[in-house]
């Protein structure tokens, strides 16, 4: 992957695909490390399915035998120095605490870090393609914060949906103002 | 600024759209968006279309969507039009080549033989 934001792309379609109403997008910047967090309310998985995931050779896809999203993700943060966990509860096991946490650190400096790229444009693209989930964006450097709640988006928009053009534009933009604005980040 | 009252307009303004929407789009774009479509560069390919389609003005009649690993992955980004029940696969796709498809094929009418799984 090119850039980090298509990374988390690849990785929160994931969540959206074990049902989660709810996916958590966060970005925290701090000296030298970007710490990114995908957190969802999914179905989870078992331990024994969790193992296996960082495994290339293991994948829920029925097309081919072969997964490469969360082993991708891992080694771009284990290429610069950093680390990588991933964290679940399955449905099965908790009825009402259910979900998956994927927590991955880089060190921003190391040559191999992979610039984070045009990740308005990977938000953008995961409400365009999931309009009835819900996505919180939040990307923090210093004292600077970036955030979207597309739940706060609907209770605007009541029942115009939040895949319809002029929305995601106005998502998009708002985004973008928020970079423009924040000096930091 | 984008603020929320700018987005509560665009809701008193679609309002009356969504109802009229329903059940119009007769063609529908769909486009692979699993790790291999991605890191092919599928996710400009998506947003060319989603863009390029409202600006030439089918939003009515044009649904984009988006789908998961269609199988073929060396030959992603691949997008597929669906229209009355009949299929053409884009294979190798670029924004590009996205301004084309929407062009010749969406508002044309005829199929870009030279982008399809056949030819491509």
């Amino acid at each position: 992957m090119k850039e980090l934001s298509l990374n988390i792309l690849d990785v929160a379609e994931n969540s959206v695909k074990a049902k989660a109403s709810l996916t958590e997008i966060s970005l925290t910047e701090c000296n030298d490390t970007l710490t990114l967090v995908i957190k969802d309310n999914g179905c989870g998985m078992t331990q024994e399915i969790l193992m296996g995931v960082t495994d290339p050779f293991y994948t829920t896809r029925t097309t081919r035998k072969v997964g490469l999203g969360i082993p991708l993700l891992k080694m771009s943060a284990e290429m610069t120095g950093g680390s990588f966990k991933i964290e679940s509860v399955s449905i099965t096991d908790d009825a009402v605490n259910h979900g998956t946490t994927v927590t991955a650190v880089f060190n921003k400096k190391h040559i191999d870090f992979t610039p984070l790229g045009d990740i308005v444009s990977t938000v953008v693209t995961l409400i365009q393609g999931h309009p009835d989930c819900d996505f919180l964006y939040k990307h923090t450097a210093n004292d600077n914060e970036i955030s979207l709640d597309t739940r706060e988006l609907r209770e605007v928009l009541e029942d115009v949906p939040l895949d319809s053009y002029e929305v995601i534009k106005w998502i998009e933009g708002n985004l973008k103002e928020q970079y423009l604005q924040s000096e930091s980040i | 600024m984008k603020t929320l009252a700018e987005l509560q307009a665009i809701r008193d303004k679609m309002k009356n759209k969504v109802v009229m929407r329903e059940g119009v789009d007769d063609i529908r774009v769909v486009v692979g968006m699993a790790t291999c479509g991605i890191a092919a560069g599928a996710r400009p390919v998506l947003n060319a279309f989603v863009e390029g389609v409202n600006e030439a003005g089918l939003n009515d009649k044009v649904a984009v969507s988006q789908t998961g690993c269609i199988g073929l992955c060396q030959y992603e980004p691949i997008v597929e039009v669906h229209q009355n029940g009949e299929k053409v696969t884009y294979v190798h796709m670029t924004a590009e080549k996205a301004a084309t498809v929407i062009e010749k094929h969406l508002k044309g009418g005829k199929v870009v033989a030279e982008f399809t799984a056949q030819n491509g």
